[in-house]
């Protein structure tokens, strides 16, 4: 073999290592309720590798055909800018807060964020009377039922509606579903 | 008043209002409709070409080449996917286009019609913006709204697909002047600077000891205007200037300021001037990974100010200390008034950085072994360069190390001249390219400079110039390998060369004469020069067989995981120095 042959190939491009810290940040963005706004935010995310951890969407001003899309997202500081700005060049988008970059502004605590998640647990004697004292605890409602199961609806930051889901899973939980989260910055300004 | 007609007459009769001249495309069963109504005017001139990416690279080319947005027109299904690629070329590269697709009748959307594909799910990744028109009232305003979104702030490509029912409906036609509301309202491109920090870039400006401009495509992009800006506030500063591969031309490769292109095949000086800069002016650049090399040691000394039109091409590679969102132009316009107004002057030290900028360029870091018997590839460019000098021409290429020389040896003095697939690196850019640029100028000399591999990828598009009497002269500096390719193989995997040698081409002097074009060969270089006259001459189109030394490499180089400072040059690239460019380090990277 020639000594050349034992080189390893290298790399065309620079690949180095990136240790920046993360950060969580919900993000809200206002687009024009047209076919496809969706999918336009969805495919930025996926196609530039940035992480969704929560995502949701609904018209939220008829009359403008507006929508609200609530996005959490992980990220470094530097890559939340290009996420923000990429968000920023899609022709719907009108606008894009980063709802926890403003409370860290304000100095508020945190900002205001809501996910309602649906918990079905299943199981009947004292592991079910333990469920149900659980619930209670977390505030959380009995939507149905009947002998042998609950569902709960709670209503939380993220964190408490996952707390809640962690305390179940020993009770009989069965099924999960959430709604993502939904979220405004505090005061009487409108986006 | 508003006027009603058929959809497809609303298509001909918008991009008559927009002033389109040129509409260059394919038919299929998705688009008859229109096809008809183009029959039945004579506004707007089709060009028919061979293959839909021709299409698309020819609008590339007759748009980067005029300022003005290229239009094409495809069917449903095979048509549009063909565009993929131009328009991914044209997201990529800036570059202002408005393709029109068919579409299945709306009622048949979804259920595997034939020749129906989900073309905005499949284009909406490689569009500035796209539109699926299902009403036909809205197609009058969604046409007008496509050739605004595509040449507004950073321009870009827009997809408006046209289902056959839509086109054969009757709506409603309204102008481009009548369109008061847009729909999309929360689209406004940024175009003044802010004024504070133009101040604060001048005065940074009057401070440095070792500035220099980095301007890239942005600055073609933002009208000649912009390129006489530059060449004015490099006047005006005394200060030196280089180019991204996209931007070549803004600023004269003859002025007294230039350094040459940058970057990973950029000129020695160019690349130490950024590498030891104290301050970065960069003006519709964007910091692209073929520039900064190793990030970490870019330019580590200098203070950047960042001029562009799009937020997300600042602090996406490099942090920059001065970003100024807008356009390059009006920003440009801006420094210089303060600069006249606050009296800046540059600094005494510039005569230094200056001095030390004459012993860099004594480096002569293009120079290449010249040889008597084989044509050299870089000397056939610089003859190609010295003939044409003067002439009113144009330059495409293809992609590959005959791109890197062109770049490097043929001396662009205007913008808008020099049209190259710069971020995606389309092979097959060049020949339909070339296609456009002489639609829009049918009196200029057009050259595309090719390699042997790249030239085949468009190779049907000779055909279109044959029909359209357009005389395009493909230069093919034909050296039977994919020389880029084998370069990168000798450089970074042991010199094994998997497959980058291309057997069986085909005889370019009989391939022209079968398509109706004039074939011409030179195989000495005594015998070039009168070649390039014949080709020049010749008022057809013409493929050129240059046939140059197989084995020469493209150089200067800045090997991967190096410095500006590292840069590997001709002179010291023998075989010993090519296998072991890479370093330890580098390796380290894979
Ligand atoms: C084989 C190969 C080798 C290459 N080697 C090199 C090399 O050695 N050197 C090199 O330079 N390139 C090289 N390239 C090209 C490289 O890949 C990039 O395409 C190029 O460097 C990008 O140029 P740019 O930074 O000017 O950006 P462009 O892609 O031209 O982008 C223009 C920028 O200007 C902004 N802009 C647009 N309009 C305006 C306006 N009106 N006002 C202000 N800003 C505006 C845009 O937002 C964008 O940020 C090579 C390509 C290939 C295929
Ligand atoms: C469509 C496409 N496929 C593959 C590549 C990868 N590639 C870059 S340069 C090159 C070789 C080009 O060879 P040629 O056209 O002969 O030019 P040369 O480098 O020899 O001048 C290849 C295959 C590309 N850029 N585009």
């Amino acid at each position: 073999m020639s000594e050349s042959a034992l080189i390893p190939p290298a790399s065309a491009y620079f690949l180095e290592d990136r240790h920046d810290p993360e950060e969580r940040h919900t993000l809200s963005i206002l687009v024009d309720n047209e076919p496809g706004v969706l999918a336009r935010v969805i495919g930025l995310f996926s196609g530039r590798g940035y992480n969704i951890d929560s995502l949701t969407v609904s018209e939220t001003e008829h009359d403008r055909h507006l929508s609200r899309i609530t996005i959490v997202t992980t990220a470094t500081r530097p890559v939340l800018t290009q996420i923000k700005n990429h968000l920023g060049r899609l022709v719907p988008v009108h606008r894009v807060n980063d709802l926890t970059e403003l409370s860290l502004q304000r100095n508020d605590e945190t900002s205001l964020e809501r996910e309602l998640a649906l918990v079905k647990v299943t199981g009947t004697g004292d592991i079910r009377a333990e469920a149900l004292r659980l619930a209670d605890a977390f505030e959380a409602k009995v939507v149905d039922a009947t002998s042998d199961h609950f569902i709960f609806q709670l209503t939380g930051r993220t964190a408490k509606v996952e707390r809640f889901i962690s305390v179940m899973k020993p009770v009989g939980l069965v099924e999960v579903c959430r709604t993502g989260v939904a979220a405004l910055a505090r005061g009487p300004e409108a986006m | 008043m508003a006027e009603q007609m058929t959809g497809a007459e609303i298509v001909l009769r918008a991009l008559a209002d927009q002033g389109v001249e040129h509409l260059f495309g394919y038919p299929g069963g998705a688009v008859l409709p229109i096809y008809d109504a183009l029959f039945q005017q004579d506004k707007v001139r089709h060009v028919l070409v061979r293959h839909e990416q021709g299409a698309g690279h020819a609008a590339e080319g007759y748009a980067r080449s005029t300022g003005k947005p290229g239009v094409v027109l495809v069917t449903s299904g095979p048509g549009a996917t063909n565009m993929v690629t131009p328009l991914t070329d044209a997201l990529m590269d800036s570059v202002p286009l408005v393709c029109i697709s068919g579409q299945v009748p709306t009622h048949l959307i979804g259920t595997d019609a034939f020749q129906e594909a989900d073309t905005v799910g499949i284009t909406r990744a490689c569009t500035k913006h796209n539109f699926l028109v299902t009403d036909v009232n809205d197609l009058a305003r969604i046409l007008h709204e496509a050739f605004y979104v595509a040449t507004t702030g950073r321009p870009g490509p827009v997809l408006v697909d046209v289902p056959k029912d839509v086109q054969f409906a009757i709506g409603t036609y309204v102008g481009p002047n009548q369109v008061e509301a847009r729909r999309h309202l929360g689209y406004q491109p940024p175009r003044q600077g802010d004024p504070e920090a133009i101040r604060y870039a001048a005065r940074m400006m009057a401070e440095a000891e070792r500035p220099v401009f980095y301007t890239g495509g942005g600055v073609i992009n933002a009208g000649p205007d912009a390129s006489r800006l530059l060449r004015e506030l490099v006047a005006a500063t005394g200060f030196p200037v280089t180019s991204t591969l996209t931007g070549l031309g803004a600023y004269p490769a003859s002025g007294d300021n230039w350094l040459g292109m940058l970057g990973m095949h950029g000129t020695y000086e160019a690349n130490m001037v950024m590498h030891d800069a104290d301050l970065i002016i960069c003006v519709g650049a964007r910091f692209d990974d073929r520039i900064t090399g190793r990030t970490d040691a870019f330019s580590p000394g200098s203070r950047k100010i960042h001029i562009d039109v799009d937020p997300s091409s600042i602090n996406k590679n490099i942090r920059v200390d001065l970003p100024i969102v807008g356009d390059a132009g009006q920003i440009m316009s801006e420094i210089q008034r303060v600069w006249r107004e606050e009296g800046l002057r540059p600094r005494q030290e510039l005569a230094d950085w200056w001095t030390q900028i004459a012993k860099w360029r004594a480096r002569k870091s293009l120079s290449y072994k010249k040889s008597d018997d084989v044509i050299m590839p870089q000397y056939a460019v610089q003859r190609l360069y010295e003939l044409t000098r003067g002439r009113d021409s144009y330059v495409t290429t293809e992609v590959g190390q005959h791109q890197m020389w062109t770049a490097q040896y043929y001396g662009f003095d205007e913008p808008n001249r020099w049209m190259t697939s710069g971020g995606l690196g389309t092979m097959g850019y060049g020949l339909p390219s070339a296609v456009g640029v002489q639609v829009a100028h049918p009196g200029s000399l057009v050259v595309c400079v090719a390699g042997d591999a790249s030239v085949l990828m468009n190779m049907q598009e000779l055909s279109t110039a044959v029909q359209h009497n357009l005389p395009i002269k493909v230069f093919i500096l034909n050296n039977q390998y994919m020389g880029m390719v084998r370069q990168w193989q000798q450089l970074l995997h042991g010199n094994r060369l998997s497959h980058s040698y291309t057997e069986s081409l085909p005889d370019f002097v009989k391939l022209a004469e079968a398509y109706g074009a004039v074939g011409i060969r030179a195989e000495t270089p005594g015998e070039l020069d009168s070649a390039i006259n014949e080709m020049i001459a010749v008022d057809r189109p013409v493929l050129f067989d240059c046939r140059v030394a197989s084995l020469e490499n493209c150089f200067p180089m800045i090997p991967s995981g190096k410095a500006h400072n590292e840069m590997l040059l001709a002179d010291e690239a023998n075989d010993e120095a090519v296998a072991n460019a890479i370093g330890a380090a580098g390796r380290a990277l894979v």
